[in-house]
Parts: structure tokens; C-alpha cells; sequence
């Protein structure tokens, strides 16, 4: 899922300044699942918003609504009839939801209320773990089912750096270090000899650095 | 046994502390409550094993909210208590009011209106 963390409630405060209307816009999909966009969130920053209107003495006018999705046009359609009354729309979905809002309703001035910071996965209950860079050309099968390309801070492909220590990164004791658990899972796997193989620089063409990208499948176009 | 508590406290049962919920926390301060508190059993006594852990990390989000807010995050606690002690719930009860007198009316109720 995409992961991501509230933005600190003054800078959200500081956006709908002198906004009177409202509306905190969630989002059921991956930001429901990694509690920071979803129906229950909505109601908090809405609330919080409201007190903080109540304190100053203003009116609240703080909506709250939750989208099934905010990265499909058919569900932000939803708002066709009400979208362009709020001075503000704070979306809390992640940094595609905001976008698709201001698209379609090009009047509207909408903020992002969260800031997306990764693909990743749950380890336990309140804690997220980056997994997946989106490198656009997957090989994770080589190297025991762990990405380096995610995991290794340098994103290196031939093995770990001279940083390496104790299982861990150099960067911090609270990283591990990925190339120390692809060696520890190959060895377990008696796979070892796999890592012999050199790859060579890495063609980020199918990543980022090839610039934005996109995906068409003809057979689903109408 | 009967014992004497304030009487401006509105006393909410839950089957567990652990079910407090942020947003309802929250929305009592919406609502203009000077001071919240929680009310859990005591550390290792929960029924339900975590609930009053859990409940205390809920009563710290919501301090940082307040904070935020620029309210005093004094106005929420919890306290641990056992429920065979009706003293100690009645004498956390008077402390808990005593220092929310203290800290005076929720800002958000004595705004003005713009
Ligand atoms: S808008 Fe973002 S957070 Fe919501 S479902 Fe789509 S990708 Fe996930
Ligand atoms: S190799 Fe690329 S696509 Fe596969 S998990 Fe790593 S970053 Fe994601
Ligand atoms: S039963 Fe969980 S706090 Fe009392």
C-alpha cells in the first residue's frame, strides 16, 4: 500500500486560513489501511479543525466525506455537485487524491493534508516499513524475495558497502542492513553461488528517471 | 458505600478504557468540556489485557492535538485506579476538578465571536 503520516495540524490550520467552507476529503483505499486518510481520520482532523474555528470564534463550517477512492475519476465524480462551494478541500488520501480533485475541478482550491512518503507494508499494528521503490523492472526473486533497490539505503545491486556492520546500516542502528539479510537468506536457502553474478548498472529508464510514466492497456481502453 | 465526587463530572461507563476513542475524546473538547480524564483499571489489571495502555497512548495523541490547538494539554489524564477503590476514584475525581478550576474555562468556550 501507499504509505503515508498526517501533516502537522498548524500547517494544515495555516492552508484553510480565511477559507470559510471547508471540506476534509478521505479515502478508503491504502490510506484507510495505514490509519491516515480514512473515514475515522477524516472525523479527527475535522474535529480538531472545528475546535480550533470554536476557539477563534469563527464559524465551523468543516465538512466531512470519505471517497471509496480518490485515484478514480468515477469516484471523484461523487463531488460534481458540491466540490466547487468549499474555499478549501483538504485531501488526506495520498498525493494522487489532491491532484485528481483539482483536476476535475479546476475552481477548486484543494491542499494535501498528509504527506505521502512510501510503498511499504505493515510489520505490526502502527508500524510501516518501506518495501518497493516502483524501479518499473522487478527482481526481487534474485536476491531471496528482499529489495535491494528499496531496502539498501545506497540501493546497491553487488553486495553491501563497507558501512555494514552488526546487521546493520550505516546509516542508523534502527536500519537494517538489507545486503545482510539477502546473504543470510541465500546462505539458509543454499543459494549462495547465485550472488556471484554481476549485474550491471542498473537502467533506471523504467524508474522515475525516465520521467513520468504511464500505463495503457489497450484491451481495457474504450 | 456512598461516596461524594463533584458533581459538574458526567461520568461515561465503557466495558473497557481501552474503548475510548480518539475523535470521542476529541469531541467532548469540541462540545466544551473544560477537562477530560480517563479512567482505567490499573496497570496489569485490564481485563482485556492492553486496554489501559492503549487508552493512555489515545489520552497522549489527543495531548499533542490540544497542544496544537494551543490549549492546555493538562485538560486530559489518566489515571489508573482499581475498581474495588471508590475512595481513590472519588479523590482523583476532586484533584482532576480542583486543577481544571485551576486552568479555568476551555478556550473553546470562552471565544468571542468574530
Ligand atoms: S487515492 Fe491514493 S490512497 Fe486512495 S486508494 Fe488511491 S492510491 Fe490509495
Ligand atoms: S526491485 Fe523494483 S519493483 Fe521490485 S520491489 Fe524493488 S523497487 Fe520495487
Ligand atoms: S478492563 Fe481494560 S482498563 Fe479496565
Amino acid at each position: 500500500m501507499i504509505v503515508g503520516d498526517s501533516k502537522p495540524l498548524e500547517e494544515i490550520l495555516e492552508m484553510i486560513e480565511g477559507k470559510d467552507r471547508v471540506l476534509v476529503l478521505g479515502c478508503r483505499g491504502c490510506v484507510t489501511v495505514c490509519n491516515v486518510g480514512g473515514e475515522k481520520e477524516v472525523g479527527i482532523l475535522a474535529t480538531a479543525l472545528r475546535i480550533a474555528r470554536k476557539m477563534r470564534g469563527l464559524p465551523g463550517h468543516i465538512e466531512e466525506r470519505t471517497l471509496e477512492r480518490q485515484c478514480d475519476p468515477e469516484y471523484i465524480e461523487e463531488l460534481a455537485d458540491a466540490a466547487e462551494g468549499y474555499d478549501a478541500i483538504v485531501s488526506i488520501a495520498c498525493g494522487v487524491g489532491p491532484q485528481f480533485v483539482a483536476e476535475r475541478f479546476p475552481a477548486a482550491r484543494v491542499y494535501p493534508g498528509i504527506n505521502t512518503t512510501f510503498i511499504g507494508g505493515a510489520l505490526e499494528h502502527g508500524v510501516w516499513s518501506e518495501r518497493c521503490q516502483s524501479c518499473g523492472n522487478c527482481l526481487v526473486h534474485h536476491f531471496g524475495g528482499l529489495c535491494p533497490i528499496a531496502r539498501c539505503s545506497k540501493s546497491l545491486m553487488n553486495g553491501p558497502c563497507g558501512g555494514s556492520a552488526n546487521k546493520k546500516c550505516e546509516i542508523s542502528p534502527e536500519v537494517d542492513c538489507v545486503w545482510h539479510l539477502i546473504v543470510e537468506k541465500m546462505e539458509a536457502m543454499g543459494r549462495l553461488e547465485e550472488l556471484e553474478r554481476v549485474w550491471p548498472v542498473k537502467n533506471w529508464i523504467t524508474s522515475r528517471d525516465g520521467g513520468p510514466r504511464r500505463r495503457v492497456r489497450e484491451d481495457l481502453k474504450q | 458505600m456512598r461516596l461524594q465526587y463533584p458533581s459538574n463530572i458526567k461520568v461515561i461507563q465503557l466495558p473497557c478504557s481501552g474503548r475510548v476513542d480518539i475523535l470521542h475524546l476529541l469531541k467532548a473538547f469540541e462540545d466544551g468540556a473544560d477537562g477530560v480524564y480517563v479512567a482505567g483499571c490499573k496497570e496489569g489489571d485490564c481485563h482485556f489485557l492492553t486496554g489501559n495502555f492503549k487508552a493512555r497512548r489515545k489520552v497522549n495523541y489527543v495531548k499533542q492535538v490540544l497542544t496544537a490547538l494551543g490549549i492546555e494539554p493538562e485538560r486530559i489524564e489518566m489515571f489508573n485506579m482499581s475498581s474495588a477503590e471508590g475512595p481513590r476514584f472519588a479523590q482523583v475525581a476532586r484533584e482532576f476538578t480542583q486543577k481544571i478550576q485551576e486552568l479555568g474555562p476551555s478556550p473553546v468556550k470562552t471565544a468571542k465571536a468574530a
